[in-house]
């Protein structure tokens, strides 16, 4: 059991790369998102509507296929530059992730956004203060501090959607346990392993998220 | 389109029957799921500390670890287990554990951890009221559960086990990793042999949209109707 564990090391390290490139980009496309699905106009607010459905409407195992295997069917994609990133199994990998929680946080931060209350906009405006202001100074730090719990499981569950990686050749946490496996025939060792170490990275975010709620979260 | 078509040609009969399969699967699994909430719900609210604990245990560890680990585990474990198990019986030759079987065990075992949790929130938010009264009038504990309980338990849950059902609906496309032919695994097949991925992990992604907005559905339905008198 000792032996395994410097092989599996190796994978959390891709595993945790993986997670927080893909959240990183997941952030960015969620508030993108979610800018767009509170915006008034009917064919930008359905067109963010329609990504965040589908989104979170099909497993991400067929998203991650779609983009591994699907765009290098798309000709002029091959013929481009993008093609030196979407040949890489890690690139796909971290496109998909990054579009699948973009939609889950685009939804979050949606809603914090809708439930922030009328009263602090209201107060804003009739201070003076500009509509771009209130946005970047009142709405999007209550949205942020509002969402907080839900981003925190986010976060989780995209730690296991992680785990898909490995069924595109990379030897993330997930790829190494089944290395182990086939070279030892010891599934229980591996995978218990391994099961063992994403408890571990589960609980430490859990904690970070808890303190970070405890610190800069609302007080109710 | 033609690669669609059903019968000899196209893909379009197969696809179907796989889209039975996730069906079929998706429902074993949430059975199974609902067998193992049935069990760790009362652990989790029971007041005896070891049983709280195995109840927590189990939530807390399924929740931790990702789906195709539990997938894996039963696949490559589950073979070796039962082996065991027949060797004891004096049985030497090779098992095979069927797909369907293992998958629909590893997905219920998951979403018996989402199901457990969603129970408990159930139970919780019921008035107290209701326990004292039905104290009151002298029912039996099991009485207790069966009409006064329960039906409240499954009218709060509807909503958040709709969830769950998303969720299981979803997981089941990791069972195609061992082999069982449902949507994802047939498109696979599919994509291989056509060299077409794009077009048919477009039409899974299709038939996953069909299958989660058609429970949506029939979910909403279930809902105005059980909470009719509220």
């Amino acid at each position: 059991m000792i032996s395994i564990f410097p092989s599996l090391l190796n994978g959390v390290v891709i595993t945790l790369k993986l997670l927080v490139s893909s959240m990183f980009f997941g952030l960015l496309i969620g508030m993108l998102f979610a800018i767009l699905r509170i915006n008034k106009n009917p064919i930008i607010n359905k067109f963010a509507y329609g990504y965040s459905y589908f989104f979170r409407g099909t497993p991400l195992l067929v998203q991650l296929y779609l983009i591994y295997y699907g765009l290098a069917n798309i000709e002029f994609l091959r013929n481009s530059f993008f093609w030196a990133i979407i040949r890489e199994p890690y690139w796909c990998a971290i496109i998909a992730f990054s579009l699948n929680t973009g939609a889950y946080t685009s939804e979050i931060l949606r809603s914090a956004f809708q439930t922030i209350k009328e009263g602090y906009i209201e107060a804003a405006q009739s201070l003076g203060v500009t509509k771009m202001i209130t946005f970047y100074r009142i709405q999007i730090p209550i949205a942020i501090k509002q969402s907080l719990p839900a981003y925190g499981n986010e976060i989780i569950l995209m730690l296991k959607g992680t785990s898909l990686a490995s069924v595109i050749t990379i030897m993330d946490l997930m790829g190494e346990a089944r290395k182990v496996n086939v070279l030892t025939f010891k599934p229980f060792e591996a995978f218990i392993t391994a099961g063992i170490i994403y408890l571990f990275l589960t609980f430490i975010i859990h904690n970070i998220v808890k303190y970070l709620e405890k610190k800069y979260g609302f007080q109710t | 389109m033609e690669l669609l078509f059903f019968g000899d040609t196209g893909w379009g009969d197969e696809l179907f029957f796989a889209t039975l399969m996730t069906i079929a699967v998706s429902i074993a699994s949430m059975v199974i799921g609902f067998l193992f909430a049935l069990v760790f719900t009362p652990l989790k609210l029971s007041k005896n500390r070891s049983l709280n604990i195995i109840g927590n245990c189990y939530t807390t560890i399924i929740r931790g670890v990702p789906e195709l680990l539990v997938i894996y585990l039963l696949f490559f474990g589950g073979t070796g287990a039962a082996m065991y198990v027949a060797s004891i019986f004096g049985y030497d030759g090779y098992i095979e554990i069927n797909a369907f079987i293992t998958g629909a065990l590893a997905i219920g075992i998951i979403s018996g951890a989402y199901s457990t949790e969603v129970f408990r929130g159930a139970i919780l938010s019921i008035d107290k009221g209701q326990f004292e009264a039905s104290k009151v009038l002298g029912l039996k504990k099991n009485i207790q559960f069966y009409k006064v309980i329960l039906p409240q338990m499954l009218r709060i849950s509807i909503p958040n086990l709709s969830n769950v059902w998303q969720i299981t609906l979803k997981d089941t496309s990791l069972i195609s990793v061992t082999g069982l032919v449902e949507i994802m695994r047939q498109s696979y097949i599919a994509a291989g042999s056509t060299r077409d991925p794009l077009f048919f992990y477009s039409v899974a992604a299709v038939l996953y949209l069909i299958l989660t907005f058609l429970s949506m559905k029939i979910i909403n339905k279930l809902e105005v109707r059980y909470s009719k008198g509220f």
